[in-house]
This record gives C-alpha cells, structure tokens and sequence, in this order.
C-alpha cells in the first residue's frame, strides 16, 4: 500500500470540455432527450412497466402449479406461453434492461464524473429501439396464434413448429425479431457505457479509484457487446429457418405424420449459440449487482469496501470466465459427454472469485457501523439469496450432480434464487439508495420496511422449498402435474403454499410501485447527500442533478470511492473530490 | 436487531427443513447410488458454508450495529486473510469436482455388457427398439418413417428385420442387467428421464446420444418427458417395468419383429398368416438367447 500525494494523482487537463448538447424544446428535453439522466428513467420505466406483465404471468403459472385443473383457462399452451413470455422478459426486458440501460444511464456519467455519454444522440436512439423491441414483444399477446411457448431458450426444432404454440404462427416471428431489436438498441447504448467509462472519467478519476458499480456495469457491457452477437446470428438463422425454409437448425424431421421439407441442419448448434450468449447474459444481470451492493454495503457500513483491488480483479476474472463454460447447460443435451469434464472444470473453478465477492461483502461488515437502513437491509438479503443460489450451483455445474437434477423444479429454484431474486433485491436496495438524488426526495419508510420483509422472506419460502420438489424429479415447465407417480399429497400441498406465497410477494410490490409514486411529491425532502456518501454523484450542485451534471467546473478526484470512517477525519466520509487532508489514506496503489 | 434473528431463523429453518421435511429423493432403482452420494458431499459441503456465512453475518449485524458514537475500522485489506479464504474455497471447490468427474467418467463408459435398447420419442410418446437374435440393431433414418415404419428403421438393412418394436407401449427390463439406451427423436428435442434410475439425456433428431445403467430392482416406474417438446409435454409419461429374468422373458415372448409388423402390408393384410404367431414366439425364443448371451 502506498501513500499517494493528492498531486501525484491528479493529472492537467489535457484536453477542453466536450460541447454539451442543449435541449431547445419540451420535446427534447423529456422525450426526445439526450440526456443520459432522462434516458435512465426512460429505459427504468419501460423495464418496470414490461416487468409487470411477467409478474402478472407468474402468478397465472403460479395458480396452475398451485392448484392444478382449477383453472380451465390455463390451458398447457397458455401455460406455456406464460413462461416464455415470463422468463423471457424477466432476464431480457427488465433485468438486462434496467441494469444497464437505467442504472448505466444514470449512473455512469455522475459517477466518473462526466457531463453526459460521449454519444448522446447514439444513447437516445437506443432507448427508442429497446422502446420498439418492447411493443414488438407486446404485440405477439395479440397476434393470431398468441405468443410463442417455446420456453425462453427457444430451442427449436420445437420452437418453429405446430406442437408448440406460436411456432407456426406469429409468435416465434414476433419474439425473434424483437429480440434482434433489443440487442440492435443494447449495442448501441453499450458503446456509450463502454467508451464513457474509458474516456469521459473526470481528472484524478483513475481506474482503481472508480466506484465498483462503475466497474460491475462497464465489465457487464462489455461482456454483453460479446455475448449478444451469438444471440443475434441465433435469432437470424432461426428467423431463415421459419421464413424461407433454411436448415440451419433442422435436421429431417417428421412431424405428426409428415415428412418436413427440412434437412441437414443441427439443434445442437443452437444451443451453443443460445448458451454462448446465455451464460454471460447470467452475469451481465450479476456483476452490476455485485458492484452496487457493494457500494451500499459500504456506504451504510460506513467502512470502506474489503480487498477494492480484489473486487475489481474477481469482477473482471468472472467477466473473462464466464465466456468459458457456457456447456454446463448442455451436460445433459446429447453434447459429447467428454466436454462434460472440461465445462464442469471451468465452472467449479468461477466459485473461487465469486467466493471472494462474497467473503468481501461480509468482512466489509466486521468491525463497521453499520446503519440497518433499508437499502442495507436489500444488501444483507442479497447476501443471503445470493450465497443459498450460488452454492446450489455448484451442484449444477458438477456434470454428474446435474444428471438427475437438470431440466427438474430444483434448476427452476436455483436460477431464481441467484439472478432473479438476489438482482431484484440488489435492485429494490439501489432504488431506495439513489431515489433521493433522482427525485429530491426520500421514500417513504415504513412502506419500504413492509416491502423488504414480505418481499425478502417470501421470496425465500417461495423458492427454498422448491429444490426439494426438484429433488424428488418434478422436471421443470410441467404444465400439468397430475397422474405423475412421484408428486405425493404433500408436495401438492407445498406447491398451493408456493403459489399463496407468490401472491404476497406479489401484492408487496404493489405496495412498492405505490410507494415510489407517492413519495415524488410526498417524501422526506434528501438533500444532496443524505446517505453521507463519498461517490461524485452526491457531490453535485443541484439534487436532482441538472442537465450537465457538475455545474460549471467538472469535479477533480483525488481519493478512491470508499474513504469512510478515515482515522483522524472529522466526518466519517470524505468525498472524492475533497483534496487529501486527511493522511493516510491507505487507498490501494 | 429483527434482521439478525431473521438470519439465524433462516440457517435453522433451512437446516430443519433439509432433514425433517417429507420431500426428498425417490428410493433409487439402479446403480446410480453414485450420483446420489456426491449430492449428499454437495449438501454437506455447501450447506456448512452456506450457515457459516449467514451466521457470521448475524453476528456481524448484532455486533456492529450503528449505535451513538460507534465508528468503523479503517482497513482496506487484508492479504493474508484473502489468501488464506481462497486456498480455503479452492480445497472445499476441488472437493466437490473430483468425485463428481470419477463418477461421471463412470457415467460416460459403457460396459461392454450391456444391452442396446432404443428409445424413439416423438410429440408425444415413447416407443422401443430391442435387437433381435442377430442382436444387432439394424440402421434407421427419419426420412423412412411412415404410418407402417414408424420408427424409420432402413428396410433394406438386414440387422433391422428381427429387430422387435414396441410402438407406443410400456419397456420391459431384466433386472440387474446393464443396458444402454440409445436415444433417437424423429421429431423434436425430448428427454428420457426416469427419476428413480437417476440418468436423464435428451434426444435430438438427427442424432443417437445414450445413457447407461443397470436396473437394481424390479418395479414399475414411469418414464418422464424432461425436454420441452410442445403442448404435450407434461402428459408425455410412459412405463418402465424391470422384471425378474422370467418375467421379462415372457413379455419378450409377446413382442413382434419388424419383418412381421411389414409383413401384412407385403402379403396383403386381408389374409394375415396363421401360423404367424407361432413363428414369432419361435422367433423371439431365439432371441432371448442372443440377448442372453451378451
Ligand atoms: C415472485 C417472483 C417470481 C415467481 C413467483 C416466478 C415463478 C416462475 C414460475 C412458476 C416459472 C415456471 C416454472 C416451470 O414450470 O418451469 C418461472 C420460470 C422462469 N422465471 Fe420466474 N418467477 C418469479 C420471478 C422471476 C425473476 C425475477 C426472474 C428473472 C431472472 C425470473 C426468470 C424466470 C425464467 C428465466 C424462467 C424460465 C422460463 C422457461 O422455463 O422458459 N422469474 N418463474
Ligand atoms: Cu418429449
Ligand atoms: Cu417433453
């Protein structure tokens, strides 16, 4: 560790100010607006809006596991196309979106300390293709055939074809193409996070010293702008297989009787593509998370984050990993069973760093200070969802373990444990932590304490439970679970318990989306910095940030993200830009 | 302090749960005994992490909670402890995956004793290949299906004539014999899965992909669909019967060969053979010496 001198590390302007883009209309400034701030809450709440639908979805899937044949609308098809729908824009349209696209958004640009994106007119446009992805995705509820039920990996030969719902309709067409819009509109709005984070950071604003959010959604982009074109190239040929009667992913088939035109071509190939994008797509959710919970952990532990330079390298060594064993999902696809060796080599081996993530959390908790505010209470529930999710994958990935267990409720369980519940909860913490700088205001308490406890515990007895019902062999996107020898009274009766507890959860979040409107005018006035944070986004003039961010002089930086509870300081913070009286800052070198 | 007594609530309810809850693994039918007990080192490795890191998080938020004039440690890191934790994950990691990949290279080579069987899924139901005396199973392609052919098996291959068909209808097993089940789909992605024999593996048209194992008792057990397979795939079950050596030999006995299921259409089915049954008894005989014998 080494003592650096405030003027060591904050290098002269070399360059002058970028042009900033002014709005000249109302059109311009909140709809048509370039403003990364505005674009944020414009992808945050189309995300939230599409969430609903699968919210809503999963109650409709959670009524027929519940209480099965009650409900004779939820027909197998209908069933699955809920979870298609479902899952799809759960992993997709909200979380990828509302990480990146609004937490990038609003974050990046304040947290380096930057005026804006360094392509805002690229910036907007991405979110009005993600925008149009979105209706794309919509209009399939109400086009002839209804949507696809092809489940969320889409897989054909299935998901081109009659048996499934929408394979020879428009459904399929429907979920292709907007696919192929989202990733148009990411790549877009992924430059920006990318080149911002490069090359727009502030004076003194070095690597190691920025913010690990910053450092979760930049190696997230990147990992995405790698990642989607396997998707991309996936949906095309799919696309030329339904429409012009490629092969790419067909071989000879028979389907009810008939011999198909299709030859030659290879489902397994989609797999492949579809995982070579899918895996990474399990952390683009993951590392934002991991970088704002640790933020919050640390802001609310008034201590500095654990072993920073850790962090960091853990981050980009799970980014770097995690293109290397995509396979796991295929162990048991008919994939050569010798790469089963390999990919469950590579999969065990990405426990340590994130291990380490995890470790780190919980140090960064010892001897602390710690405020059991609500985004904190988010953070420590994160921990806990996040460790039971992750451990259940080390049974996934360790190839023999998943013979029995793959394709069961228990994978059902696992992944929403570790990327549906443990991001969301990182999610619903990150809202109650930045609310004050983006609207002036705080939420409101005591409907954040009843959000947090449903939504925290019951999501745990939601889908705790559920491995066992994997366990006993109950395979996942069963429709119906009636005549089947292995599902006893009693796990019946854990599935109706599932589905009551869903609803709660569900109702929580009502209250949640009520709360968030309510306290825009209502709430507890914030100021600028009411969590006694160190990171620049506090540090600006205005609350919320005006456009520009920074007032007329950009922020310098002369001491990493986390110099809380410094010895000899007299407040327990001392924010980036505030020059280094305070000696020794042991920030790592 | 409700947060810390939550976290500990939930190590101990998680833990009671595992080990006093009703919902567990079904009794096992095969040799896959090995796969059962790496999920139990599974269990026991990450469930004592999993409490160890909860509780410490307990004691952490009782311990250092915020109260008037607390103040944290400054300490940004520490590299023994972080090296110490890594060397610590990595042995618990290794721990995990070197029995999994001795069981799985286990999983993954055949004995040269078992029993080809095929298994031929289509939306929505299972159908059986055994070899026939030759014990051999003869070639198949999807593009010979027909309503008469519905497994697509080469008609001009000679290994495929004797070979006996079950369409649509419940497999019968010896038990205690090892067998490998060869996989086919003529139509879409499906997945032979029967819980109580542990081994599931999907079924790709185009392609053969296997599995093997030896049934260790006798029973009935139902054969689940594990791979999305459209609208029907919830209801695609079938039945496995392992039966005592006799037993099966007696539902072999029952079984037609291709030759004879072709045969009506070749001789006209208006007037099918007598005598015909006859044959296929003598037939199947003959058979199960061959199936014996391997
Ligand atoms: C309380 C909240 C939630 C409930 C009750 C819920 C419930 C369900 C149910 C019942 C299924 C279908 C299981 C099956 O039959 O195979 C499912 C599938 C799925 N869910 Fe959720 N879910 C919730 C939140 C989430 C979140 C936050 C995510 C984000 C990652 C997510 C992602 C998925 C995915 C990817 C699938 C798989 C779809 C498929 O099999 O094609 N869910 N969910
Ligand atoms: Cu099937
Ligand atoms: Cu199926």
């Amino acid at each position: 560790m080494v003592d650096v001198t405030p003027a060591d590390a904050v290098p002269p302007a070399e360059v002058g100010e970028m042009e900033l883009y002014h709005p000249h209309s109302w059109w311009t400034k909140y709809v048509f607006s370039q403003d990364a701030k505005v674009i944020a809450i414009q992808y945050s709440a189309t995300a939230t809006a599409i969430g609903l639908v699968a919210l809503v979805l999963s109650w409709l899937m959670r009524l027929q596991l519940g209480f099965p044949g009650t409900f004779d609308f939820i027909t197998p098809e209908a069933y699955y196309q809920f979870i298609t729908m479902h899952g799809m824009i759960m992993v997709i349209y909200l979380l990828t979106a509302l990480f990146l696209g609004g937490f990038g958004n609003y974050l990046i640009p304040l947290m380096v300390g930057a005026r804006d994106m360094v392509f805002p007119y690229v910036n907007m446009l991405s979110y009005w293709v993600y925008l149009l992805a979105v209706l794309v995705l919509v209009s399939s509820f109400f086009a002839p055939g209804g949507p696809t039920g092809a489940g969320w990996t889409l897989y054909p030969p299935q998901a081109i074809m009659t048996g499934t719902p929408g394979g020879n309709d428009w459904g399929i067409i429907l979920m292709l193409s907007s696919l192929i819009l989202f990733i148009i509109g990411f790549t877009m709005g992924g430059l920006n996070y990318v080149v911002t984070v490069l090359q727009g950071r502030t004076r003194g604003m070095t690597l190691m010293r920025l913010p690990l959010t910053v450092w979760g959604i930049f190696t997230a982009t990147v990992m995405a702008l790698l990642a989607f074109p396997a998707l991309f190239v996936a949906c095309v040929m799919m696309l030329l297989d339904r429409l012009l009667g490629t092969s790419f992913f067909m071989p000879a088939i028979v389907e009810m009787g008939q011999q198909l035109q299709h030859s030659g071509g290879s489902p397994i190939l989609f797999q492949h593509l579809f995982w070579f994008f899918g895996h990474p797509e399990v952390y683009i959710v993951a590392l934002p998370a991991f970088g704002i919970v640790s933020d919050l952990i640390s802001t609310h532990a008034r201590k500095n984050i654990f072993g920073y330079r850790m962090m960091v390298w853990a981050i980009i060594a799970i980014g770097a990993l995690s293109f290397v064993v995509w396979a796991h999902h295929m162990y048991v696809s008919g994939m050569h069973p010798y790469f089963g060796f390999f990919f469950a080599t590579t999969t065990l081996i990405i426990a340590v760093p994130t291990a380490i993530k995890v470790y780190n959390w919980v140090l960064t908790l010892w001897r602390g200070d710690i405020h059991l505010s609500i985004p904190m209470l988010f953070a420590l529930a994160f921990i806990v969802t996040f460790v039971n999710g992750g451990l259940t994958g080390l049974f996934l990935g360790n190839v023999v373990v998943d013979v029995p267990l793959s394709d069961t409720m228990f994978v059902v369980a696992h992944f929403h444990m570790v990327m549906g519940v443990a991001p969301i909860l990182v999610i619903f913490g990150a809202i109650y932590h930045w609310y004050p700088k983006v609207t002036g205001r705080m939420l409101d308490e005591t409907l954040g304490q009843f959000h947090f406890w449903v939504t925290f515990l019951g999501a745990y007895l939601i889908f705790f439970p559920m491995h066992y019902i994997g366990l006993i062999g109950v395979p996942r996107r069963y429709a119906e679970l009636t005549d089947m020898t292995i599902m006893t009274e009693s796990a019946h009766h854990l599935n109706s318990f599932i589905s009551i507890i869903a609803f709660l959860v569900g109702f929580a979040q009502m209250v949640f989306l009520f709360n968030l409107i309510w306290s825009i005018r209502h709430g507890r006035e914030a100021g600028g910095n009411p969590w006694r944070a160190t990171t620049l986004e506090w540090q600006t003039p205005q609350t919320p940030p005006a456009h520009g961010n920074f007032g007329k002089e950009l922020p310098i930086v002369y001491r990493w993200a986390y110099d809380y509870s410094v010895p000899g300081a007299k407040e327990d913070f001392i924010p980036q830009n505030v020059p280094g009286d305070f000696r020794p800052t042991r920030e790592p070198a | 302090m409700a947060i810390a007594l939550v976290l500990v609530l939930i190590v101990v309810g998680s833990v009671l749960f595992h080990f006093l809850s009703p919902w567990w693994w079904t009794p096992i039918a095969s040799n896959w005994d090995y796969i059962d007990h790496t999920i139990t080192i599974s269990f026991w490795i990450t469930g004592v992490v999993f409490s160890a890191v909860v509780l410490f998080m307990a004691y952490c938020v009782f311990r250092f909670r915020h109260r008037e004039g607390n103040r944290a440690v400054y300490e940004p890191e520490n590299k023994r402890l972080e090296s110490w934790l890594t060397i610590v994950t990595a042995i618990g990691v290794t721990a995990l995956l070197v029995p999994g990949l001795f069981v799985w290279s286990r999983f993954v080579n055949v004995p040269s004793d078992a029993t080809e069987i095929e298994v031929v899924a289509q939306q929505w139901q299972w159908s059986y290949r055994l070899p026939g005396k030759d014990g051999k199973l003869g070639t198949s392609d999807t593009r010979e299906v027909t309503a008469e052919n519905p497994l697509g098996i080469a008609p001009k291959d000679p290994n495929g004539q004797d070979d006996v068909v079950v369409e649509a209808a419940d497999l019968h097993l010896p038990v205690d014999k090892p067998v490998k089940m060869l996989l086919r789909s003529i139509d879409v992605l499906h997945d032979f899965y029967i819980p109580e024999f542990r081994a599931k593996m999907d079924m790709i048209p185009g392609s053969v992909t296997y599995f093997w194992f030896t049934p260790t008792r006798t029973g009935t057990f139902q054969v689940l669909c594990a791979e999305l397979c459209g609208q029907g795939h919830p209801l695609m079950h079938g039945m496995v019967m392992v039966d005592t050596e006799q037993d099966y030999l007696a539902w072999l006995g029952q079984q037609q060969t291709f030759a004879q299921l072709s045969a009506p259409q070749q001789t006209g089915s208006a007037n099918p053979l007598p005598g015909n049954t006859m044959a296929s008894a003598l037939d199947v005989a003959a058979k199960v010496e061959t199936v014996e014998a391997r």
